[in-house]
């Protein structure tokens, strides 16, 4: 079985790439409510059940940001190196970056994709980009992200939220999430068509995808249950991590897995040709 | 080697049977001559025998690769096995104006069966290569157009999605339907195809491949001369040194050639990143200033100081062994004729050198033409090569006919260079060790 995003997992699916995954095979919540109105909206798929939520979001560096000074706190402060001078970590790849730029110019979360479906859209968001281009390190690894933010590389970076997390709890490092901004996704368990061992991979789905489960995996890492009865399950100082706590949640974009599926080639080709610039 | 031994004891006899006026024969009596041509053949067989297992291994894991690749840049047969119907209907059309009924009605048929047997994915991706945006729209339109029972298709078609009536839809169906096609490398120069067959460049924000392809080789130029600039002498000290001092000197040049790759990449990023060694060292003499340390890596700088370290060895060896082949007592005749150091080097020496100056040079601009890992590692945005692009290709978008495509033009582009370099100078000159 594979671990993917929601965009690739609809791919996958319609090309015939992953097995069918049937959905009665799936225990309800203890409470008897049907998975079908447990699992939050786009966890279940025709061949995926997601099992967490995960978000992009960008952190900067308090020994950078000292907490009696500015701190950046909206997603426009990521996109402007006078108010925050320094070097910022973007991942090389158009996703989640793109949205954030037209957030950052003011387009409110709900109009993103319909604005980055444009071609002026476009440019915007690439306008905007424009702004901290020479200030940017590229990362391709998400363990990357908060090396970089450790080693004084940038002062800011883009980033899963459990990999900063994970540098703030367990190596103390004095980092900070902005959550304005941040772009939520699903990670889905798929199995591949025709694999070997089918009913022993779709049996550990079934297990590992109940409620105690779900809400178990998150005591490691600050990633969200995909089963709405597992969030009272969550311990409480877990909570303020999850990109799904209400606080963190007011100005999230939850990422469009069918426009990233149609737009996927031409930004990437627009987005190389614009590195290359 | 059977035949060169041989061949003279051959003519020999035929002489032999000239002067006598009949033919030698050996002592079972059979002729001579027929006695040599059969054990050249076997010879040859056995020869030919030795190394069957190579060349197995060659054509298996090169040839047949390469080939099939090769092909993939202009194959692509998705649309035209999953979409019959609508491939026939289209390779009639004009592309002038949205076809009529028979068209949608294909396209309805075609759409049912692709969604059935799970390929309507497969047909979507490689049309959104033509046109970006309508991925969803084939696989939508595929779960609706179940429920179309009869005709008019047309009017039922646009009715799922008014999309289905823009002519730019059914013109890039149109390119998508040829089985072989010139699209992949016409996208690799920056070029594409429209439906009618005239050839047009993208949009300028979307040309990539051709600047990358530039910089690939002016990038590779500039590596190949700074590794003879700086192989050179170390090749001279080698070939000329006492023993032990050279021996000692070929040990650090061999050192590094038998790092990984990957270990000296690395070890780049800490010598040359921000918080480096060397920038430490520059603020550390007051030649930076703290807050405004020298970016030397992640772009063109640490692509080519890296890569210049990296394939340095392949300068310096084949340098030294032609090198180690010059007497020096030509450098003293040339002295004590009256030339000067200068002339004596650059008139007699140096041109002595050229065989090893041409093999290290094409083994590392070669080899700098299509690194991939150490720009992928220390290259940044400005310092990313052609094969870098490849890979992204062959990794995340899975566009491996565009790949495929890009690496034939590199290879063609490589086999030219290789096929000017041996008129100009020609390969036999070249000494590789």
């Amino acid at each position: 079985m594979v671990d993917v995003e929601l965009s690739d997992a609809i791919r996958l699916c319609d090309e015939g790439l992953i097995e069918d995954i049937d959905h009665a095979m799936l225990p309800p919540a203890p409470d008897g409510t049907p998975p079908e109105e447990d699992f939050i909206e786009g966890a279940l798929q025709p061949c995926a059940v997601a099992t967490i939520t995960w978000s992009t979001i960008y952190a900067f560096n308090e020994e950078a940001f000292p907490e009696d000074g500015a701190q950046p706190a909206t997603i426009a402060d990521f996109f402007d190196t006078e108010a925050f001078p320094g070097k910022r970590g973007v991942r090389k790849w158009p996703k989640a970056i793109m949205e954030m730029a037209l957030m950052a110019d003011g387009v409110p979360p709900e109009e993103v994709y319909d604005v980055l479906a444009t071609d002026e859209g476009v440019d915007r968001a690439f306008a905007q980009l424009d702004r901290i281009k020479d200030d940017i390190v590229w990362w391709e690894a998400g363990a990357q992200a908060p090396q970089l933010l450790a080693d004084g590389e940038v002062v800011m970076t883009t980033a899963y939220n459990g990999r900063i997390y994970g540098a703030q709890v367990e190596e103390d490092q004095p980092f900070e999430i902005v959550w304005d901004g941040q772009n939520l996704d699903l990670d889905l368990w798929v199995v591949p068509a025709g694999a070997p061992n089918r009913d022993a991979a779709m049996e550990f789905i079934t297990f590992s995808t109940d409620t105690q489960r779900l809400a178990d995996q998150a005591k490691y890492i600050s990633y969200g249950p995909a089963r709405r009865s597992s969030f009272p399950l969550v311990e409480a100082d877990m909570q303020p991590h999850m990109p799904t706590n209400p606080e963190n949640m007011e100005k999230a974009l939850i990422s469009d897995p069918l426009f990233w599926a149609d737009y996927q080639e031409e930004l990437n080709q627009r987005f190389n040709t614009w590195l290359l610039q | 080697m059977a035949t060169t031994t041989l061949a003279p004891a051959t003519a020999a006899a035929s002489d032999a049977r000239d002067g006598r006026g009949e033919a030698l024969r050996a002592a079972d009596g059979t002729p001579l001559k027929r006695k040599l041509e059969r054990t050249t053949r076997l010879s040859r067989l056995r020869a030919f025998l030795l190394v069957v297992p190579l060349l197995a291994f060659v054509v298996v894991s090169f040839l047949v690769p390469v080939g099939t690749l090769l092909w993939r840049g202009v194959s692509s047969p998705t649309f035209a096995t999953h979409m019959p119907r609508t491939t026939a209907v289209l390779a009639e059309w004009d592309g002038r104006a949205v076809p009529g009924e028979a068209a949608f009605a294909a396209l309805a048929a075609d759409l049912v069966d692709a969604r059935e047997s799970r390929d309507i994915g497969k047909v979507a991706t490689r049309v959104n290569r033509e046109l970006s945006g309508t991925r969803s729209l084939f696989t939508r339109s595929a779960r609706r157009a179940e429920r179309i029972d009869e005709g008019p298709f047309r009017a039922a078609i646009i009715d799922i999605d008014e999309d289905w009536g823009e002519l730019e839809l059914w013109r890039a169906m149109k390119v998508a339907s040829w089985s072989v096609t010139p699209a992949f490398y016409l996208q690799a120069l920056d070029l594409q195809v429209e439906a009618d067959g005239a050839i047009a460049r993208l949009p300028e924000e979307r040309q990539l491949h051709v600047s990358l392809f530039w910089r690939t080789l002016w990038m590779s130029g500039l590596i190949t001369f700074l590794c003879l600039l700086l192989g050179f002498p170390v090749a001279y000290l080698l070939a000329n040194l006492p023993l032990k001092y050279s021996n000692l000197l070929m040990i650090f040049v061999l050192l590094p050639f038998w790092t990984s790759l990957l270990v000296r990449t690395t070890s780049w990023i800490a010598l040359l990143q921000s918080q480096g060694v060397l920038n430490d060292v520059f603020v550390a003499l007051g030649l930076a200033a703290d807050d405004r340390r020298l970016q030397l890596i992640y772009n063109q700088a640490g692509t080519i100081i890296a890569m210049t370290h990296i394939l340095l060895p392949f300068m310096i060896l084949p340098l030294y062994s032609v090198m180690k082949t010059i007497p020096p007592s030509y450098l003293r005749a040339a002295r004590s004729l009256g030339a000067d150091q200068v002339t004596a080097f650059r008139r007699v020496y140096l041109p002595q050198t050229v065989p090893g100056i041409g093999a290290g040079s094409l083994l590392v601009f070669i080899l700098a033409v299509g690194y991939y890992i150490t720009p992928a590692l220390v290259g940044g945005q400005s310092g990313q090569l052609i094969s870098n692009i490849i890979a992204f290709h062959m990794e995340s978008t899975l566009n491996w006919n565009l790949a495929a495509a890009l690496g034939g033009i590199l290879l063609v582009g490589v086999v030219l260079l290789y096929w000017t370099y041996n008129r100009l100078i020609g390969i036999d000159n070249i000494k590789l060790g």
